[in-house]
């Protein structure tokens, strides 16, 4: 039985992928060969090639922005709320491109993948990845699908931190950048985060230094505290309040070790769901990549002068309870885009859901990009 | 269009880089693009007020203006707007000066206090309401009112100089008595 046909769906989604065989240099300094990027569109490619909006994903995400697959109808695009016919990011408007940033998991060239020159899956020899790399690499997927600037190019998050950089990286190619739950650099505390994940997952037995895809075993445990700990710092603390309370699972404490409390209920499930299906090595690479993030790191730490180069109209959006990409740190690209005189707008808006806020419908957050959307020129 | 806007709008020199504090839906930074070409950004801290910037395509930077404006470099604007919000300003003399530190020029413009209508109300034992002052005194937005005189006063003492001002009432501009006749006052000033 089909289900009914959502309008503002974007319907069956095809994931698809494009193969590069000039090789990329790395901000590393290594090398890759060759590499595929996993990508989806939706909408039209206008004759003009003007409508083109680029949606760079965040930390456990991918390419499948929107809609669902012919094969796995609950599997809905990850901002299938935003992105679609009718919707904020409307896709009877826009060609939309959602592509998966090299490293991932989900089908671009990652450490699962089969490293040309031994053979094997690259485990642990997969290099390190940068925000910067992963623009050159989409630079040559919208040269692939003859973009030559985008009208737009969005993210949250990490996925903010790329479109942020893409204004750097191509100022040329980029007519507004929506930056949203952003920071132009992670503070110590947050990357303190990051390494207390990467711990929990290197100290983990089944993790064999990165090579454990041939001994058929997956850090799980290590994996489980890894998410853990990124959905404690996701969430605001009131959101948490106002989800859990003090509920507890069995009516009363159980004084034993068993789950006692609903929020370990719900950290557990997280855990487990994240460890079937992510990939340990991507994890420390994504989790690196935040942490280099700096692109005043070149000027002497001046923020100002490494925004410089960039001549998009900006949207800097944050949300108050966010307290892991708090609204000072977007306050800070805010202040070097006003320094340098560029087109910026700037909402910080009350909304509960901490830092995952940038996912969820809020009707003042979604009502702006529809305006700010409606506004660009094609 | 509210008679002070009008004055705003002819006083801004063309071209001008212009910052309008408490800037509402945008409108008068709408109006100085079109008809003086003066390009700016509002700051407003209401979420709805906001959104309307965003749609009428006006940059707005939802920001507390109580809090000073640190966002914004020393002399980064010909002219800073504040067009009846200095009233809703707990932190007034923070703001006058962050004003004219981060703008070469400022126009204030406020409801006054001291027209003959505010006055009589007063004596008659009530909180005055009138065109410039809409709202009763529970739903007030507004925190600090004051006279032509007191506003006169306060500049002369923290060393901002009036360059120029224009009295209203009913949109028709009021010289004689201005602190008993006039409802709304426009500055233009600077720093001494």
């Amino acid at each position: 039985m089909n289900a009914p046909h959502d309008p503002s769906s974007v319907g069956a989604a095809t994931a698809q992928n494009a193969t590069f065989n000039e090789p990329l240099r790395l901000r590393g300094g290594a090398e890759l060969p060759s590499f595929e990027i996993a990508y989806e569109t939706y909408g039209r490619l206008n004759e003009a090639r003007t409508n083109a909006v680029l949606v760079c994903h965040a930390l456990n995400a991918s390419h499948h922005v929107a809609g669902y697959y012919e094969e796995d109808r609950k599997n809905i695009g990850w901002w299938d709320n935003l992105v679609g016919p009718g919707k904020p990011l409307d896709t009877d408007r826009f060609f939309v491109v959602g592509s998966n940033y090299i490293g991932s998991c989900f089908g671009s060239t990652g450490p699962a993948s089969i490293n040309p020159a031994t053979g094997k899956p690259w485990g642990a020899d997969f290099p390190v990845v940068t925000v910067e790399d992963w623009v050159e690499a989409q630079a040559r997927l919208a040269d692939r699908l003859g973009i030559e600037r985008f009208a737009a190019v969005i993210g949250g998050s990490l996925g903010a931190m790329q479109a942020l950089q893409w204004s750097l990286s191509y100022p040329a190619r980029v007519r507004h950048s929506i930056v949203i739950a952003a920071a132009a650099k992670l503070t110590p505390q947050n990357i303190a985060f990051n390494e207390v994940a990467r711990q929990a997952i290197m100290t983990d037995p089944d993790f064999h230094g990165g090579h454990y895809y041939d001994k058929g075993v997956v850090p799980t445990r290590g994996l489980r505290i890894a998410r853990m700990i990124g959905h404690i710092t996701y969430l605001s603390g009131e959101a948490m309040t106002e989800k859990f309370g003090r509920l507890l699972r069995r009516g009363a404490p159980g004084f034993d070790f068993d789950i006692d409390f609903e929020v370990e209920s719900y950290l557990r499930y997280q855990g487990d769901k994240f460890s079937t299906y992510f990939d340990a090595n991507t994890y420390l690479r994504i989790t690196k990549a935040l942490d280099y993030f700096d692109p005043a790191a070149d000027y002497g730490g001046d923020l100002t002068k490494a925004l410089a180069r960039a001549s998009a109209a900006f949207l800097v959006v944050s949300f108050k309870s966010d307290w892991r990409f708090p609204p000072a740190r977007s306050r800070d690209i805010v202040r070097a885009l006003l320094d340098n005189r560029r087109i910026v707008s700037y909402l910080e808006l009350d909304a509960p859901g901490g830092h995952d806020a940038f996912l969820l419908e809020d009707a003042r957050y979604h009502g702006a990009l529809r305006s700010y959307f409606a506004n660009v020129d094609l | 269009m509210r008679a002070d806007l009008e004055t705003i709008v002819h006083w801004v020199p063309r071209g001008a880089r212009v910052l309008d504090l408490g800037c509402g839906d945008g409108s008068l930074l709408r109006s100085l693009w079109r008809e003086r070409e003066a390009p700016g950004y509002g700051v407003e801290i209401e979420d709805e007020a906001v959104l309307a910037c965003v749609a009428n395509d006006v940059n707005v930077l939802q920001v507390d203006l109580e809090s000073g404006l640190s966002l914004f470099a020393d002399g980064s604007f010909d002219c800073v707007i504040l067009s009846e919000t200095l009233q809703t300003i707990h932190r007034t003399e923070l703001l006058l000066r962050e004003m004219l530190r981060v703008g070469r020029e400022g126009i204030v413009s406020f409801p006054n206090f001291g027209h003959w209508s505010s006055r009589l109300q007063i004596a008659l034992g009530r909180m005055p309401v009138s065109d410039t002052l809409p709202y009763e005194w529970y739903e007030t937005p507004n925190v600090h009112h004051c006279t032509i005189t007191d506003f006169e006063y306060l500049c002369r003492r923290i060393g901002i100089r009036i360059r120029e001002r224009l009295v209203l009432h009913a949109n028709k501009p009021v010289t004689l008595l201005p602190n008993l006749l006039g409802s709304l006052a426009v500055y233009r000033c600077t720093a001494n």
